[in-house]
């Protein structure tokens, strides 16, 4: 029942998201607007309890929810077949830098707010 | 025989048999993951993917035939969007701390991650179409098929890009992290799970949520913040493309 109701929630925030992002036409979409909203309605309790259980079901089983549109490579065959290779070098090339220049930029400044910025520096 | 074949031809054709083939098909292939020790390669979005086109190529069952039972798996990705609120939730004190380094690891993951995207689409010599698809491929599938469709991009093809890119992201970041030596104590791992997300959205998160509690809060946290940034900078970047 608390699950449910957590669905409840998140459906209710999703529905206001996009209508907020429909009614005043906001480049974002309703569900990152329920995002933000939810974020701000997580403070109370009668809205945290629920939705922390529905949330760790839903994001546990995350990977799941993308085979429907990942199975809708079959329809784009002729694309495939005709620039797959490439199409596939961009994505790995791009994912990599993605990957590269986050987890670099993340080391590169890491220690300056963490623990260890407290230690004294050395002579 | 003949029996079983307008059996199968009723069964194939109910929205009941797309929705079970995929939890049937996931269950079993997230099983055949675990048993090998969650090696990258036996991703199970991969192979439930793999397994399902080809069944559906090969018995001849239409695409939105199988995608009328699929869809409600497909619908809980927008209640899971809204739900990445929980895990920011948790880390708020950290994200308060912190927010400015992470926003600028962020924003400099997605402008690479877009920018290159871009830059090889046009270096290839893919169609225009193909390569504005390719751009929002960092963000979650929803989100990137509402992108792809602000800038001229053909949405279908955006989510299939972004599935691809969160499978590349899960399959390839253990070794690039571990080529770059970047170290597993908790800082390295919150700098592994928050690549993860910034590149490759859910499904790296997913990845890293099985390898690490931390780095899968930060990879979630990634998402999130890519998902507001994307959808904010990309239609407002082509504005003046």
């Amino acid at each position: 029942m608390t699950a449910l109701r957590g669905l409840a929630w998140l459906l209710l925030f999703q529905s206001a998201g996009e209508l907020l992002s429909r009614g005043l036409s906001l480049p974002f979409p309703g569900p990152v607007i329920g995002m933000v909203l939810l974020l701000i309605g997580l403070r109370s309790e009668l809205v945290r309890d629920p939705v922390s259980v529905c949330a760790d079901f839903l994001l546990a089983h995350l990977s799941l929810l993308f085979v429907p549109v990942g199975v809708g490579v079959m329809t784009h065959l002729s694309l495939v077949s005709q620039y797959g290779v490439r199409i596939l070098l961009a994505v790995v090339v791009s994912t990599l830098a993605g990957l590269l220049v986050t987890v670099l930029a993340l080391h590169l400044l890491r220690d300056r707010d963490g623990p260890a910025s407290k230690e004294p520096p050395h002579a | 025989m003949p029996k079983f074949v307008e059996l199968w031809v009723y069964l194939s054709a109910t929205p009941l048999f797309g929705l079970t083939a995929t939890l049937v098909v996931y269950v079993l292939a997230q099983a055949v993951y675990a048993r090998l020790g969650q090696a990258p390669w036996a991703n199970p979005v991969l192979w439930t993917v793999v397994c399902l086109a080809g069944g559906l190529l090969a018995t001849g069952v239409p695409y939105p035939t199988y995608f009328a039972g699929a869809q409600f798996i497909h619908f809980l990705l927008g209640p899971a969007v809204v739900a990445l609120a929980w895990p920011l939730w948790l880390r708020r004190e950290e994200l308060r701390r912190r927010w400015g380094r992470l926003l600028l690891a962020a924003m400099a993951g997605g402008i690479a991650a877009s920018g290159s995207a871009l830059l090889m689409g046009w270096a290839l010599g893919l169609p225009s179409e193909v390569t504005l698809s390719l751009v929002p491929k960092s963000v979650t599938a929803p989100v990137a098929m509402g992108i792809a469709e602000k800038i001229g991009g053909i949405p279908a093809l955006a989510a299939v890009f972004a599935v691809i890119t969160g499978l590349v992201g899960a399959l390839s970041g253990k070794y690039l992290f571990d080529a770059l030596r970047i170290p597993r104590d908790a800082e390295g791992w919150a700098a592994r799970g928050f690549a993860l997300g910034t590149s490759s959205h859910g499904l790296g998160a997913a990845r890293a949520l099985q390898v690490n509690a931390d780095a899968g809060a930060y990879a979630g946290l990634a998402l999130g913040l890519q998902v507001v940034l994307a959808s904010a900078l990309i239609p407002l970047a082509f504005r003046f493309l």
